[in-house]
Order: C-alpha cells, then sequence, then structure tokens
C-alpha cells in the first residue's frame, strides 16, 4: 500500500504502523459523571465499516506523525490522508 | 573546549574514522558532525526563524528538505523539527550554543551521539541506492533530505549532489548492520 | 558433436558452441538456448518423470509456462530442483539431472505407479492416508515424499548471494513482445519514467519466434531496432531476464531480476537474483498468451508438446523435436505451425484439424474433421491414432506431435487484486475484465488481440491513454505493416470416448478421469476440484492444465465454462526463491542488531551476551575458574551487595520531553503526579493503557522547568514513545510538548553497591558535590567528569542499593567504562549482566517485563494508590472498574521455598494447601524467579489472591507440566531491605 503522506508525499505503507479506528482521537471526557461508560464505549466499541474507515496511521520509520487515513475497506482506495493533529484540533481537541 | 581525559570512539567503535572504497564508491564514517535536534514551541514558528536567519543564511528548510550552508546544515525532520549540524570539532557543545541562540522559541534536544553518519560519494550512486531505500533515487537533487527505511533501520538520507554525493544518518547502536549493508550493496552494484 | 535435430536460421549464435552435461552426458548447445532448445537438437525427447505415475515426460512448451521440463540444475550446495529447461539459459558448464527418477530415467522402477493407476486416482492422499494417525510420520509421508515429488534440495547453505532493491517509474510494462515493445517506444518518445521488464533473455516475445515480416523487414531486426533506441533513452529501463511476478495494492509489483543465473558462479559479491519492489504510477500488462493442448488418450509422451513452441523452437532456436510431425489443431494457427516447419524442411506426417472446413495447403496433407485418439512410444513419441471424420482409424508414424488448441490471454497479474476475468466467446478463452483496474492496463494478446498488428496497435494506444492519467502527452509512433489475421477457431478441449487416460494437468498428473472422478464425488466448484484432485497446483500452477479441466466440469454440469468459473491466480507467477526474498538478511545480518557502547570493552572481558529485542547485551562475565553461568550471576549478585558493580543500562529508552506544557503533558501519560516535581529531581512513574492495566514503568527526571527526561522499560521503548506521541498529537494537540528519543546518544551505566558514591566521587569532578546532603536519593543534575565532560547523574535504583546511573556522550562510553572499572577496582567493583541486574531486582521486588505483562493493574502491582484521582491521566478512568479494584484480587507477593534446595519455576500456579489442584482453585501465579544468593535459596514473585494480607502463609507451587509440587511461604515482594534505607544512605 501506499499513504499519501500530507507533507511528504506518497509514502510505502512498510514505513507506517497501524492503529485502528480514529474515532479514538475523540476521548470522552474524564470527570462527567457517565466517564467509565463513555470509556468503555470509546475503547470496546467499534465501528467496522465493509467501506470508507477512517483510520489511525503512525509514521513511524518517518517523522513520527499520527495520520488519519480514509481508506475504503473493500478496495483499499485511500480517499484522504490529515495529519491527525489537524484532525484533532479542527474536532475541538486543542482545548 | 574541555580538557578531560576520556577517548572517544566513532560510532564504528573505532579511535578513526572507517574508509570503504568499492570500486568508483567512497563510503566514509564522519564522526565530525555535531547534531542538535530544535522543535518549534507552540506558536513561536516566526521568533525561531527570525533567530536562526544569520545563522542560515536564510529559511529553515521545508518538507523533504535541506539547506546546506556554510556554517550549518539544517534538515527538515519532521512538522515544526529540524536537525542542525555542524563540525564538531569546532562545536564541541552544539546543543547548548543553538539552545542559547534561539533561547525558548524552541526546544533543543542534544543528538549528535544519537547517530553514525556516513559519506557516500561516487560517480553513480543511484544503482547503490535503489538497492538500499524505497525512494525514487534518480529524482533525488541536492538539497533533498527525507527518513527512510534501510534494512529495517530509520535511516535519514542528505543528498548533497544529485546521484553523487550523500549523507545517511543512521541511528548510532547499529552502526555495523548499517555498514555492512552499505558495503554489501556498494559490492553488490560496484 | 552431433545436433541432428538442429535446423537452419534461428537467433542462436553458431560461432559460440557452448558444452552442457544432461544426466552425465555431455552435449553441445550454442549461445542463445535454453536447456531444453539444446537437448532437442541434440534429439533428447526424454526429459523427466511424471509426479504420481513416473511417466516419461519431455518438455512440453518453450516458456515459462513448462509443466514437465523439470530438472535439477547445478550441484552440491547451487544444486536447484524444479528449474525449467525451457527457460534455463544455456551457459558453457551447465549441469544438469533429471528428476523424480530411480535408478535412471530410462529405467525408473517406480512407473510401477503406471499400472497401479487406479488406484491413485482423484483424492489418492485423502482416501488412502486417514489412519492410524501414528502412520503420518513414519510411514505414509516418507514414502509419499519419495515417491511423488519433484526435485531434491541440497540440504546445504545456499552459497550465492542474494539482492533486494527499490525502482520507481511512470510506466511498468510487463512482457516485451510486439505491444509491449510498442508501447515503451510511445512512452519513451514522450519523456516518460518508464521500466520494460521480460522474463526471457532477449527481449521481443513472439516476434522472436515468428517467421512473419514486420512491413519488410524480420521481425527480430525491427525488435532490435526498437531496443536500441530504447535503450539510448535515459527515461528507460529495460529490464531483461525479470520476472514481474505480482500486483499489489497501490501500484505496487514484486519482479525477481535474475541476474547472474545464466552464468556457471557469479563472481563474489554479486548476487545471482534481485527482488525489485517496483513502485509504479501506472502499469500497463503485455505478457501475450499461453498456448493450450487437446487432451486424448496418453497425450503425455516426450515430443508431444503445444504447436506454438513448436514454432518458436524452429524460428528461434533452429531446432525441430523431430524430423517428422504431426500437428493436431482447432484452429488456423496450428496451420501455420505446420506451414513454418515445413517451409524449415521438416517433414509435416500430417495436420489433423478437427474443424470439417479446415485449409487445405500442398506442402502436407490435412485431416479435416480428424481428432487423434491415442499415441504410441514407451519412452518417446513414436506414432499417433487419427480418426478421420469418415470414423476410419489411421496410425501415423512421427516423432512429435504439436497441439494448437488455442491461445488464453496471460490475464494473471490482474487477477492479483480480486480482478475477475470474463470471458470471450469469439476467442473462446477469458480476458481481463475490461472495467478493470485503472492503474493496470492491459493491451496485446494478453487482453485477447492475437494478431502481431493489433498488438503493436493496442500496446501504443495504451501506453498514450495511461500516460494521459499523469499528465504526459504521447503520440502514436509509426508502427510496422504486420499480420492481422481474424481467429479462426472451434472450442475442442479434449476427445471423448476414450477407455484410457488424457492427461489435463502433466505436471500434477490429473488426467479427464480424475476430473469425473472428483465431480461424481461432489467436488463440483472449480476451487474444490483443484484441492481435490490438485489440479493446478505446483510450479506451472496449471498455466496449460486449468482451462481443459473447466471444459472437462462445464460439460459434467451442462454449463458453459464461464459459468464453472475459475480459480483465482496469486502471485506469484512464476516460482521465486526463497533466497530472493531473504535477499541479504541471512545469519548474523537476518536483523539489524544494537549494541551498546560498552560492548567492546565487554567483548573484551569474555562478557557471555543476549539478546534483548535487537541489542545485545553482557548477561554475565564469567572469570577465570568459573564454569557455570550461576557461579558468575551470584558472584556479580553478591559483590553488588557488598560493595559495588557496574552496569550498561543504555538499552533503557529515553525520551527528551521539552516544552511550556511538558509537566502538564506527563501529568496526563502517568499515573502519578509530576507537575510538583522540582527541577533536579527524578520521580518513579507509572503508565497505564486507556484500559487500566499497566503499560510500562520508569523514571521521568526533571532537569529544568520546561525540559524532562523519561525513561521507558528495553522492551518498550518503541512503543511507549509512540503512546507519548499519540497522546502529544491526536489528544492532546494544545499543549506545548515536543518528544525526542535520546536512547542512542547517551551511554548510561548504573553503579550500584554500598561504595558507588565513592567509586563516583573519583570520576565527578570535584565542582560537584553528590555527598548524600547535595545529591540525596531521586536527585538528579548535568555534572562534568573526568576532568570536564558533561554528563547526566541520576540517583536512582534498580537494585536496591545505595545508585546512580551516569549518562555520557555515547562516543565517550567505551572509556567511561574502562574509567569506572579502574576506579573501581580499590572497592573489587565489578562489571555485571543483565542475569545479576535480575536477580538483584526480584530480590528487592521491582516489578519488571515478567509482572508488566498486559495483565496487571496497579493495585496487583501495590501501587493502587499511585494512581492520581485528582487528575486526567490516561486509563485512570477504566481502572476504577469495580472488577479491576476488588480486594480479592491478585497481589505481587514474594515467594520463598519452604525447604530451601527446592527450586521455583515461573509459570508455576499457586495453589492452598490441601485443595486439589485445578483451574477452579488457582490462587495465582509465579512470575519470576531467580537463586538468591542473598536469602540462599530460590525466590520467586508471583501474583496471589489476596496475597497483600497472606504475607507469612504456606502455599503451594504447582507445575503440573513436570510433577512439581513445593511449598513455599508468602513473604513481601520485597527480599531486602523493605523500608528503603540502602538508597538513601
Amino acid at each position: 500500500m501506499i499513504i499519501n503522506h500530507p507533507l511528504l508525499g506518497p509514502r510505502d505503507a512498510q514505513e507506517f504502523v497501524y492503529h485502528g479506528d480514529a474515532s479514538l482521537i475523540d476521548r470522552p471526557d474524564a470527570n462527567a459523571e457517565t466517564a467509565l461508560d463513555d470509556f468503555h464505549d470509546y475503547l470496546y466499541l467499534r465501528d467496522n465499516p465493509a467501506g470508507s474507515h477512517k483510520e489511525l496511521w503512525f509514521h513511524e520509520q518517518g517523522l513520527r506523525s499520527w495520520l488519519v487515513v480514509t481508506r475504503d475497506t473493500t478496495t483499499q482506495e485511500i480517499s484522504l490522508v490529515e495529519l491527525a493533529s489537524d484532525y484533532a484540533k479542527r474536532r475541538g481537541w486543542d482545548r | 573546549m574541555s580538557d578531560h581525559i576520556l577517548t572517544p570512539l566513532t560510532a564504528l567503535g573505532k579511535t578513526t574514522s572507517t574508509t570503504d572504497i568499492i570500486g568508483g564508491i567512497t563510503l566514509c564514517e564522519n564522526p565530525n558532525f555535531a547534531i542538535a535536534s530544535l522543535a518549534v514551541r507552540q506558536g513561536r514558528g516566526q521568533d525561531l526563524q527570525t533567530l536562526l536567519t544569520p545563522v542560515l543564511d536564510g529559511e529553515l528548510p521545508g518538507p523533504g528538505r535541506a539547506v546546506l550552508s556554510e556554517s550549518a546544515t539544517a534538515i527538515w525532520t519532521g512538522n515544526g523539527q529540524w536537525f542542525l549540524m555542524a563540525p564538531l570539532s569546532e562545536h564541541p557543545d552544539y546543543a547548548a550554543e543553538i539552545k542559547d541562540l534561539v533561547k525558548d522559541t524552541a526546544s533543543v534536544t542534544e543528538q549528535t551521539d544519537g547517530w553514525v553518519i556516513f559519506d557516500l560519494t561516487g560517480d553513480d550512486l543511484v544503482p547503490m541506492l535503489e538497492r538500499l531505500c524505497n525512494l525514487n533515487s534518480k529524482a533525488l537533487a541536492a538539497g533533498h533530505a527525507t527518513r527512510c527505511l534501510i534494512e529495517h533501520l530509520g535511516c535519514l538520507i542528505i543528498c548533497r549532489e544529485s546521484g553523487r554525493n550523500f549523507t545517511i544518518l543512521g541511528p548510532r547502536s547499529s552502526a555495523s548492520s548499517l555498514h555492512h549493508t552499505l558495503v554489501t550493496a556498494a559490492h553488490s552494484v560496484a | 558433436m552431433s545436433q541432428r535435430n538442429r535446423l537452419e536460421g534461428g537467433l542462436i549464435e553458431r560461432r559460440r558452441p557452448l558444452s552442457f552435461s544432461f544426466d552425465g552426458k555431455s552435449y553441445t548447445g550454442y549461445a542463445g538456448d535454453t536447456l531444453a532448445s539444446a537437448l532437442l537438437a541434440n534429439d533428447v525427447r526424454l526429459m523427466g518423470r511424471s509426479f504420481k505415475y513416473h511417466r516419461p515426460r519431455g518438455v512440453f512448451s518453450a516458456g515459462s509456462e513448462e509443466p514437465n521440463a523439470l530438472v535439477e540444475l547445478r550441484s552440491g550446495a547451487r544444486r536447484e530442483p524444479n528449474s525449467r529447461a525451457t527457460v534455463t539459459e544455456l551457459y558453457d558448464g551447465l549441469k544438469a539431472e533429471s528428476q523424480n527418477k530411480f535408478p535412471s530415467l530410462r529405467f525408473d522402477v517406480l512407473a510401477i505407479n503406471d499400472a497401479l493407476s487406479s488406484f491413485l486416482s482423484a483424492g489418492f492422499y485423502y482416501k488412502t492416508f486417514m489412519w492410524p494417525s501414528a502412520f503420518w510420520e513414519k510411514v505414509y509421508e516418507p514414502a509419499i515424499r519419495r515417491a511423488a515429488g519433484l526435485g531434491r534440495l541440497s540440504g546445504e547453505e545456499d552459497t550465492d548471494t542474494y539482492d533486494k532493491g527499490f525502482l520507481h517509474c511512470d510506466l511498468l510494462i510487463i512482457g516485451a513482445g510486439p505491444s509491449g515493445l510498442a508501447a515503451a517506444l510511445t512512452a519513451g518518445r514522450a519523456g516518460a519514467d518508464v521500466i520494460l521488464a521480460d522474463e526471457d533473455f532477449l527481449m521481443g516475445g513472439r516476434l522472436l519466434a515468428e517467421k512473419d515480416l514486420l512491413s519488410v523487414r524480420q521481425g527480430s531486426d525491427w525488435t532490435a531496432d526498437v531496443i536500441g533506441e530504447l535503450s539510448n533513452l535515459p527515461n528507460v529501463r529495460l529490464m531483461t531476464r525479470t520476472t514481474v511476478f505480482g500486483q499489489y495494492d497501490h501500484g505496487i509489483f514484486g519482479a525477481v531480476e535474475r541476474v547472474l543465473d545464466h552464468v556457471l558462479e557469479p563472481q563474489p559479491h554479486k548476487p545471482r537474483q534481485v527482488l525489485w519492489r517496483i513502485h509504479a504510477k501506472r502499469a500497463l500488462l503485455t505478457a501475450g498468451a499461453t498456448e493450450r493442448p487437446i487432451a486424448f488418450e496418453n497425450n503425455d509422451r516426450p515430443g508431444i508438446m503445444l504447436a506454438g513452441a513448436m514454432r518458436a523452437y524452429a524460428n528461434r532456436w533452429a531446432v525441430t523435436a523431430s524430423k517428422d510431425v504431426v500437428i493436431f489443431t482447432n484452429n488456423d494457427d496450428g496451420h501455420r505451425t505446420a506451414r513454418d516447419l515445413s517451409a524449415n524442411g521438416v517433414n509435416i506426417a500430417a495436420l489433423v484439424d478437427c474443424r470439417t472446413n479446415a485449409p487445405t495447403w500442398k506442402e502436407f496433407e490435412v485431416f479435416s474433421g480428424g481428432e487423434i485418439i491415442n499415441s504410441r512410444g514407451r519412452l518417446g513419441l513414436r506414432s499417433v491414432k487419427v480418426r478421420l471424420q469418415d470414423g476410419s482409424v489411421k496410425e501415423i508414424a512421427c516423432g512429435a506431435l504439436g497441439l494448437a488448441g488455442g491461445w488464453n490471454p496471460n490475464v494473471h497479474l490482474t487477477c492479483h487484486k480480486r480482478g475477475r476475468p470474463v470471458w470471450n466467446k469469439a476467442i473462446s478463452a477469458f480476458i481481463p475484465a475490461p472495467d478493470g483496474d485503472p492503474l493496470l492496463r492491459v493491451a496485446g494478446a494478453a487482453a485477447g488481440i492475437f494478431s502481431t498488428r493489433g498488438a503493436l496497435k493496442s500496446g501504443a494506444e495504451k501506453a498514450i491513454d495511461a500516460l494521459e492519467d499523469l499528465d504526459i502527452s504521447a503520440h502514436m509512433p509509426d508502427l510496422p505493416e504486420a499480420e492481422d489475421a481474424p481467429i479462426n477457431a472451434a472450442p475442442f478441449w479434449y476427445v471423448k470416448g476414450g477407455k484410457g487416460r488424457a492427461w489435463l494437468d502433466l505436471q500434477n498428473d490429473v488426467t479427464v478421469k480424475d476430473i469425473k472422478l472428483a465431480h461424481q464425488e461432489g467436488f463440483k466448484s472449480v476451487e474444490h476440484v483443484k484441492r481435490y484432485t490438485t489440479l493446478g497446483m505446483a510450479t506451472d500452477q496449471g498455466k496449460t492444465a486449468n482451462i481443459g479441466a473447466l471444459a472437462v466440469l462445464a460439460d459434467l454440469d451442462g454449463k458453459a465454462i464461464p459459468d464453472v468459473g475459475t480459480t483465482i491466480f496469486r502471485p506469484p507467477y512464476t516460482p521465486v526463491s526463497i533466497g530472493a526474498f531473504a535477499g541479504r538478511s541471512r545469519g548474523k545480518e537476518f536483523r539489524p542488531y544494537r549494541l551498546t557502547p560498552s560492548h567492546k570493552w565487554a567483548e573484551e572481558q569474555g562478557a557471555i551476551f543476549v539478546e534483548a529485542g535487537n541489542w545485545l547485551r553482557a548477561q554475565w562475565f564469567p572469570i577465570e575458574g568459573e564454569t557455570h553461568w550461576r557461579q558468575s550471576v551470584d558472584r556479580e549478585v553478591l559483590a553488588v551487595r557488598k560493595s559495588g558493580g557496574v552496569c550498561d543500562v543504555t538499552t533503557l529508552g529515553k525520551i527528551d520531553v521539552q516544552g511550556a506544557d511538558a509537566a502538564e503533558f506527563l501529568n496526563h501519560i502517568y499515573s502519578n503526579g509530576f507537575a510538583k516535581l522540582p527541577v533536579g529531581k527524578t520521580r518513579y512513574g507509572l503508565m497505564l493503557r486507556e484500559d487500566g492495566l499497566a503499560m510500562d514503568d520508569g523514571t521521568a527526571a526533571r532537569l529544568a522547568e520546561d525540559h524532562f527526561v523519561v525513561t521507558t522499560t528495553t522492551a518498550n521503548a518503541v512503543s511507549v514513545f509512540r503512546h507519548m506521541e499519540f497522546c502529544r498529537q491526536c489528544l492532546w494537540p494544545g499543549l506545548d510538548v515536543q518528544l525526542i528519543s535520546t536512547t542512542e546518544a547517551w551511554a548510561q551505566f548504573a553503579v550500584a553497591g554500598p561504595n558507588a558514591r565513592k567509586l563516583l566521587q573519583k570520576i565527578v569532578d570535584p565542582a560537584y558535590d553528590i555527598s548524600n546532603e547535595a545529591f540525596p536519593y531521586m536527585a538528579c543534575g548535568e555534572v562534568t567528569i573526568c576532568g570536564g565532560l558533561r554528563a547526566r547523574l541520576f540517583r536512582i535504583s534498580f537494585s536496591g542499593e545505595l545508585a546512580y546511573e551516569i549518562a555520557v556522550p555515547t562516543r565517550y562510553g567505551d572509556a567511561l567504562i574502562r574509567r569506572l572499572m579502574e576506579a573501581g577496582r580499590e572497592f573489587d567493583a565489578i562489571p555485571y549482566g543483565t542475569e545479576a541486574l535480575g536477580v538483584l531486582r526480584i530480590e528487592k521486588g521491582h516489578a519488571a517485563g515478567n509482572e508488566l505483562n498486559g495483565q496487571s493493574t496497579a493495585a496487583m502491582l501495590g501501587m493502587g494508590r499511585m494512581v492520581s484521582q485528582k487528575k486526567d491521566s490516561i486509563g485512570r478512568v477504566l481502572a476504577g472498574r469495580p472488577h479491576l479494584i476488588r480486594e480479592d484480587d491478585y497481589r505481587l507477593v514474594g515467594l520463598t521455598p519452604v525447604s530451601a534446595d527446592s527450586t521455583i519455576l515461573a509459570g508455576a500456579h499457586l495453589m492452598n494447601i490441601g485443595e486439589i489442584a485445578s483451574a477452579a482453585n488457582d490462587q495465582g501465579w509465579v512470575t519470576s524467579t531467580a537463586y538468591s544468593p542473598h536469602i540462599g535459596s530460590s525466590i520467586g514473585l508471583a501474583f496471589l489472591k489476596k496475597g497483600d494480607q497472606r504475607h507469612g502463609d504456606v502455599i503451594r507451587i504447582v507445575n503440573p507440566l513436570d510433577d512439581g509440587d513445593i511449598e513455599a511461604t508468602v513473604t513481601g515482594p520485597h527480599f531486602i531491605d523493605p523500608e528503603g534505607e540502602r538508597l538513601r544512605v
């Protein structure tokens, strides 16, 4: 596979480590009343779509950036690659 | 300069640098590089650039690029991260020097001893590089610098002259393995 | 030397004769020959014995699809079984042996299997070798291995070298026949970055094998011109002897280049083969087509071969398998073979065409509407039996028979990414689906376009089309006039009505009968039939066999072939040697290793090394007189506790954490608090995973307000750094924190023991006060040593003794260990290895990898109260799950055997005295054990239910695997100095 890194361009998937569903970025509020249930769902309940999937890849043998990759699990087509930090900030995780 | 009594070894475990000449390829361990890593603090990019401009004679390089100036080499190593390299003999405590310069605009970490550095020269190094790393080796031009895997080792490759002059940084503890790989590849294509 | 079957012409170099041997007998061929063409030239038709029945077999094809002519090439460690003679380039001194014969190829005792064939039918293994199971290893397997099989491995280490590499291009063209060459010319002239690869040692593909002219020139001459032009283009890379064997995601292709397979012995250091990983923005499959046979009774004799192969042998190699040839065809292409052979001086004894309207020729007799129904000749074809249109039978003497059953496009690579080919009625063959992969286009015969003109044109067109995707504009080159004959073919797969065996798969000895039997037994899906009968397996993967079997299945089911379906083609297209996949990664260089800064010195001391991940660490340092590792380790442990020792701990992960929010960041990743840690102090930290279980432990030293150095265990250095980057980039991207690994940059040594300070005071420059008062337990700071070298000093202890870790830039590590040992001489300080390090930490009761195994909670480790509830740290919420904080959960304890000479074994389970040793009664398990010279017995750390409340109890340690069952006393996990006084002196 080839992942089109937003900063470096196309890089071989051999350089990356896969980490699964990008929903891991949306970490629940640890101080909420429902924190225990929220964290349970966050950690253990994942969608497993046949089709478009947002997932985390770590460029371990490169610049050590975490990426959010949108990949079609049935065709392997990668439609979008973003820096996870940008994605997380967009979702308001920079406080 | 300190005048301590300890004798340094090169990454290959020798007191002097090792040179291999294989066909038209020269591979030379270069222990005379001081390296400091630079990581910009949040929102301080412009301040950092201002402080560094005199040293670099210009801007910090962008993704996949290096600035090869007289006084220092700057390599983009990641988002907001760079390596600065200068002759170790003139800069024995380079990280401290750079920290004094950049102050709180960036985090500076001593990296001199984290790496083994090989200078690779020859008339046509593309065939050798094709055996080593998954880069479009023939497209590497002077000033290109990128991370790559060489025989499972995370390395950094700097192109000083297209096809003819490269600097390869590899993890220091695996210097022997990397050296073996480079020598084998050189023999293979020489 | 006689080469009695050599004809005139061809693309061989008659001025370069080459000598070679087959089964010990010497022959001569020419440069440009393959082993197969050279053997045929020397009238050798018998080249091997078949897989199951040991039937005599000869060459069947002229390419990589060869099922029969498999030989053992070379000798000794270089012996390579199952080498296809048809693609083995002849070289001077080549030695080959036939396979699967005993005692000789001409007389093979296991040919008895042929007489027993009715017992060896489809599913034979499944039916016969069911039971008793013990027979498998002792009888069935050895017997089968000997009787049924292909070549023998040498059993020796391969002495050749292999390499691998990476290539990048705009357009990869797979196959250098007419369409591939036209495509390369088009793309090369357009300036695109092109790779043209072909498995053959000459480019040209079928152009080399045909007599047809291109415009007014020989095809081979036009080819030479094109190759000449391409080789002068710097943007075109021509790769002969290179098989593109697989297509992978996103335009990645696997290829193997046989760089030096065609020489007797490669030069030293030069790889025989190179495995290439090719990144192609676009690819074009121009792999041509494979001819298919027609099955009939006894259709497997030496001399029976594909007609197109005969034509190739005659035109390219100037060789015929016999001077008297019969052709059996269902299409016009068979006639072309007959005419070419005839023009080359070969006698066409007959052309048998199953079509009733076959064209006729004055050069030879044509039997329209005829079928070949049987053959004769024990070790080589002598005659064929023909059933004529009127039903009469005629026997025709011949030494070779060419089978022309039509051509199958080589669609294999289009299927590697789940592409399914579609049936094309006009050519009665599968072609690539028209809406296939946009990254891989198909042209020429591989796309079912069989005329030379069509191949040239489609190659150029598809190249233009592919380059358009890349915004490279290319133009149609001037293509020569070429043959443009229509396909006249009648589907005809096998001759019906015979009683004997008609082979479909020559390599696996699968016959029409086998397919029928499998079908009768309920194996109707083509995938099931393949596995039940072994059809299409082994080195040729049924390239000439599968379609015939599909036809038989279709007839049995009353279906059309496309409704039967095909099996899925998977990589590799042809076999790739394991050596090529290994490349340079062999022996000691199987993977990179990591050396510690003191490695050279430790080697001088005679240290024994152990692999810790990729690190090589000194395990212990034997001294004179020590004959058992325990003697060395016990001595090292005692010496540390008594006076002092030095250990290289460089391998621990070190991560530099800087930034205005560095402390807050550490508060998130560690379960305990770091915000208030003063500058100049170190703190132990426990990291949890988000599920609340312990991930790793280590220390964080605060060098400045905004600067920490975090250590990890050696094993988790990589994964912890990855996790920290995840936290930084994905969870808290707003924090001002920067991370970088400095593991390699610092040589770090533990100096431990009551004399550690005195020893270090001799090293650390006097300007730095490291007295207990100025530099107390858990202090850290930057110092200089040995007259000015900057160093970092941490007062931390893994051994439980007064201890420090001192770090210097790695290049000084070797000098420092020498200096430390010299300074320690007056204290009898010793170097100690990982084994003693382990004993010391078990005696002290420190958790390590065995306890931090991904199943332990902080509470189990006795650190439950460390998990701060005041802040949001990773794992804090889920660590609070009721089940994980149960009072009766496991707790870390120490164990000492009741009888001092008993040994505690790690992994053993704990049981209460008087209870049956069963899973239901399980009380916990032993995690770490060691012989403690301090205690004078074996000791262990264990997780025991309610262990914290059971100190002093006696418990059983049960190891049912070894009938072990001993009693041990439960203690706290600290065997020495539970109050920690030694650390603080």
